[in-house]
Formats: structure tokens, sequence, C-alpha cells
């Protein structure tokens, strides 16, 4: 799991030095570029708060698009960090612990830039409030019978859980950090990661309930990713639209989350792993796991596409049957090509160890990944309410300029925190790297009982 | 009479000597004694004879109450305070009221697993004597501590201190309180 068999003071040297040392050169350039792209976000919002959601390119019949699109986007990018952190742990998956801090970071920023859609397509943001059960003067309570309704509690309750499971793993390693800023007399620093640190000693009566409480989490964090994006696929399999009301939805936006969130990890952890001199805790295994997991449900999110095509054929529902055969050679056929070449055929080369070996190539791909996620949500959303039931009001959507400013915005949103994340927070876990390591088994040489 | 103590701390270089020295230390019948490692070690918890952890009996108190909370809030919300007819179907289900309620579970699971945690480890407790000792930094780091402290009824600080160093303890050296 660690390389060249590397002893406990040199995972701790490795990852805080990466917090102690200078800020390097690269990290002030990058995070000037993050900053500025985010303004757009900030800016496309004020715009949108100061005049009204109608400077959003939505239009009858076409009352979701980009916004939803980007929503869903992020909440599924965002998956891929709970697999990793709580479904690979409920699996003994050891490999899971030299990407899984960085990953329910990722999580944590993408919930992040996902809730900035749906929050702002309200249109008067300032009633957002009206989502959650807070009794008011107008004496209504929320309608729980709406799927809309459903994914307030899951998507926040998501991003609460995430929080907290990522802050339970940092305990320990901001403990480290607090002793050993103390100890190079920085008392400021020391304090600070002290206060979150709780006054973590490392005894072993408390690795005990630790390790039972993150097991615990482990355990609700699996029903809860799944749960999440089975929500947000019942945003648009509980309505009656074709092309939405489809019983594969759940499973099917699953499998796509995690695929898109394999591609995102990739597309993170490999400049990481070569900027910070990684290779010795993110391997070559890791990066060949990553990768098996990208083909496994980018073929299982292929399987959905053709199955959606057989069922709307075989289902003998000519509006479904016609929704298909649309979103194939319609007016957005260029989305859905490009959707099935970066999804479909992408992830097909990871069969290939040549592939997997090669560093470049695999980043380049995890960005198809990517790339083919945002548009697979926008082939289901759009081309779906683009050709509804009535010809004559029939659409075509276009993004007007604030909205495509506000999307890329929410990249440089992204980049900021994360590059927050990797400058002042460890960006492994150290005790769980720890324990993975020979020196971790005190049975380590004699067998094991 | 010595300066009030803490108790007796030593270092163990190898996460094997610590497994071994726990078993000693416990069947020399201390109760008031601890193992500081910089991760959990496989199997210590039985070495120590630490009970097996009741955060889980938190867990449960915290779902249930989630999935009761999530059930009785939509029904009280929709049939009994403000009953509204939404496209000719029941005040309430248990089947709509389902993803809210699991939902809740989930959240109310977790706050209580972690708040049990802090419960039964006592934190934050940001001053401890442990960490004012030069020992707790190797501790986190790369090395395995066992600290005896003086509240326990067998404690008598040169006897623990000779059997600390008789299992292979290194740098044995008195804790201030």
């Amino acid at each position: 799991m660690v390389e060249n068999n590397r002893g406990f003071d040199w995972i701790t040297d490795k990852i805080c030095g990466i917090i102690e040392g200078k800020t390097p050169g690269w990290w002030w350039v990058c995070f000037a570029v993050a900053c500025f792209v985010a303004t757009w976000t900030v800016a496309g919002i004020t715009y949108l708060v100061a005049t009204g959601v109608g400077v959003w390119g939505h239009a009858n019949p076409v009352n979701w698009a980009w916004d939803i699109v980007n929503f869903v986007f992020w909440i599924g990018i965002g998956h891929a960090g709970t697999l990793i952190s709580a479904i690979l742990c409920l699996l003994r998956q050891k490999w899971r612990t030299s990407i899984n801090r960085a990953a329910e970071a990722m999580t944590i920023f993408a919930v992040v830039c996902a809730g900035i859609f749906p929050v702002f397509h309200v249109g008067r943001v300032w009633f957002a409030w009206y989502l959650f059960p807070i009794p008011n003067s107008n004496y209504i309570w929320q309608n729980f019978r709406s799927p809309l309704e459903w994914d307030v509690f899951a998507v926040s309750t998501y991003g609460t859980v995430s929080v907290l499971f990522w802050y339970v793993g940092l305990i320990p390693d901001l403990a480290i950090l607090r002793d050993r800023f103390y100890k190079a007399g920085n008392k400021f620093r020391s304090a600070l990661y002290g206060f979150f640190a709780i006054g973590w000693r490392g005894a072993n009566r408390h690795w005990s309930n630790y390790e039972m409480a993150y097991l615990v989490l482990a355990g609700v964090s699996t029903p809860l990713v799944l749960s999440v994006h089975t929500i947000v696929a019942f945003d648009f399999a509980v309505s009656l639209l074709p092309g939405w009301h489809t019983t594969i939805l759940p499973p099917y936006f699953v499998a796509g989350a995690i695929f898109s969130g394999f591609g995102m990890v990739m597309t993170l952890m490999l400049p990481l792993r070569s900027i910070f001199k990684l290779e010795d805790l993110i391997t070559q295994y890791h990066i060949d796991c990553m990768c098996k997991i990208t083909l496994a449900t980018g073929t299982i999110v292929g399987y959905a596409y053709s199955m959606e095509f057989f069922i709307a054929w075989y289902g003998a529902n000519p509006y479904e049957g016609f929704a298909f055969i649309n979103r194939a050679f319609g007016h957005y056929a260029w989305a859905y090509w490009i959707m099935i070449s970066c999804n479909v055929i992408t992830p097909q080369f990871f069969w290939f160890k040549a592939v997997r070996e090669n560093t470049w190539f695999v980043w380049v791909l995890s960005i198809f990944v990517n790339v083919g996620m945002w548009f697979e949500r926008f082939v289901i959303i759009v081309t779906s309410l683009a050709r509804d039931f009535l010809p004559s009001s029939w659409g075509y959507y276009s993004p007007s300029i604030v909205e495509i400013f506000t999307f890329f915005g929410t990249f440089g949103v992204f980049s900021v925190l994360f590059l927050l994340f990797i400058r002042f927070l460890p960006i492994m876990p150290m005790a769980e790297l720890k324990a993975v390591t020979p020196q971790g088994d005190p049975h380590a040489g004699h067998g094991h009982h | 009479m010595a300066a009030p103590s803490h108790g007796v701390i030593a270092t163990f270089e190898t996460a094997s000597d610590i497994y071994y020295a726990a078993q000693k230390v416990r069947d020399a019948g201390f109760k008031c004694w601890d193992c500081i490692t910089p991760c959990p070690v496989h199997g210590l918890d039985g070495a120590m004879g630490v009970r097996r952890s009741k955060v889980p009996h938190f867990s449960l108190i915290g779902g249930i109450l989630g999935f009761t909370i999530g059930m009785s809030m939509i029904y009280f919300t929709g049939a009994v305070d403000y009953q509204l007819i939404v496209g000719g179907k029941p005040l309430f289900s248990p089947m709509f009221a389902f993803p809210v309620s699991y939902e809740l579970t989930i959240l109310l699971t977790a706050f209580f697993t972690i708040g049990g945690m802090f419960f039964l480890n006592g934190l934050p407790m940001h001053y401890h004597p442990v960490l004012k000792t030069e020992h707790i930094h190797r501790g986190l780091d790369d090395k395995f501590l066992i600290v005896i402290e003086s509240r326990d009824p067998k404690y008598d600080s040169s006897a623990t201190a000779a059997l600390l160093e008789s299992i292979g303890g290194k740098d044995v050296t008195q804790i201030e309180a």
C-alpha cells in the first residue's frame, strides 16, 4: 500500500511538510486564477438577484436547464468521495486511505457548488428558507409529497454528514499539526489546529470509540450516498414526462454519479501526486483501482443508455419512443453523441494496462469523463423538456451569457476551496496510512492470528 | 513527599512491543492506564482488556429519533396543522414521508454517533497532563507510549516505573499533574 517501506515518521513529515513549507509559487498563480474565475459566479449571481431569474436562458417549455444540469453534475461528482470514504471502508479496501481525505474534501466543495444552482433558481433567493419546515406567518407547510422537497433533505443531509465524516477523520491529524506547530514556535497556528483537534491525544481507549464511530459513520454514509442520487433521480422519474418517467433512472444516476466522481478524483489527484511527489503513497496500484472502477461504472452507464432505448421501444409508448429517437437524432443529437463518446467509449481504454500506466493519458481521459457526464444531464433534462407532448409548445433552449459565466465560475469556486484545502489541511489521513503499513501491525512478521 | 504526579509514561518502539507490553500491564491488574499510539493498532483493545465500544448505542438512539421526528413532523404539518389536499392524494402516507424520514434518520444517527464518541472519550479536553509531556509528540508521530495514572489503586511511583522498564519501556518518566 505504501511503497519503499516508508516509516511512520516519513509519512508524518511528508504530509505535514506540505503544510509547513513555504507557499509554492504555482499555488499563488493557481489561486489567483481560481479567484478570478470564481468572480464570474459571484457576478452572475449578483446580476441575477438584482434583475430576476429571467437573465438565465430558461423559457417555456425548457424551465429546467443549465441550473439543474449543473446541480446534478456537481452533486454527482461528490459521490465518489463518499464512495471512497464509506463504501470502500466497509469493504475493507485499504487502498482508499491515501485518496479518501482529498476525495471527501472534493465531495464537500462539490456540494457547495451544487447548492448554488437550485437556491438561486428559486428566483427570489431571500425566500429560499421556505424550503425548510420553519413555522412562518403564512401558516403554510412544505409539500412533502414532492420529490423536490425530498431533495432538500437529501442534499442538506448529504452536505452535513460529509462535513462531519471529514472532520472526524481530520481530528488525529490536526492533533499532530497542533504539536508540530507548537514545537516550531508557531503559537497561533498551534492554537488554531489545537482548537479543532479538541485535545486529541491518541489514547487507545479513545481510538476504540473513534474507530467504532468511524465505522458507524461509514455504515450510514453508504445508504446516504445511494439515497441522495436516487432522490435526485426521483426529481425526474416521479414526473410524467417521456424520457424522465422511467424506473431505471435511480440506479443509472447512482452509477453515473460514481463514474463522474472518479473522473474528478483522478483529475485532481494525478496532478497532486506529481506536484507533491506522492508516488509512494498514491501508487500505480491506486491508479489501477480507480481506472477499473471508472471502467465498471462507465460500462453500467453505457448499459443503461442502451436499456433505455430498448424499453422505450419494447414499452410501445409512442411518446416515450419519440423522446429517445429525438435524443439521438433530433436537434440535440450533437449533445447526445458527445455524451456517448465520452461516457461509453472513453472508459473502454481502461481495459488496457498500458493505458492505465500512462498517467497523462489517464488524466486526459478523466477530463472526458467529466465532460461526458455533464452532457448526460444536459441530454436527459433539456431534450425531454424541449419536445414534450404538444408540438405547439416545442422550443429550443440555449444558455444565456449569464448562465455560462455562472457555471464556469463554479469551477473557480471549487478550485479556490480545494487550493485552500491542500495548503492548510493534511491531504492524506496520516493515522489511517500508518495503520495499513507493516509497522502498524503488531503481528507483522509473526504471521497473522 | 514528591510533587503530585499524574502518572508515569514509557516509550515503546514498535506496534508489536506495545501489544505484548499492554498484555503485561493488563495482567498486572491496572485499571487507569492507556496506550498512546499514532494510529489504531489492530488487536490492542483485546491486549488492554478494553471492552467493545458503546458508541453504537448512541447511534441507535439517534436513528430512532430521526425517523420518528421525520414521520411525525410530516404527519403533523400535513394531516393535523394545515390540511391541504394536493392532487387528490391522502393527507398522510408513510410512503411519501419515507424519503425525508430516511434522510433524517441518517442525519441524527451521524450527529449522535459523533456526539456519543466525544462524550465517551471526554472530548473536547484541551488541557491534559499527557499533552504537556515531551513524549506525546512522538506518540502521535511514530512511537508507542504507555501511561499508567497515579489514581490507579495499584499505582506506586517507583514500582510502577520499574514494571514499565521491565517490560521493555524506554525513557520512563513521571508526568506532572
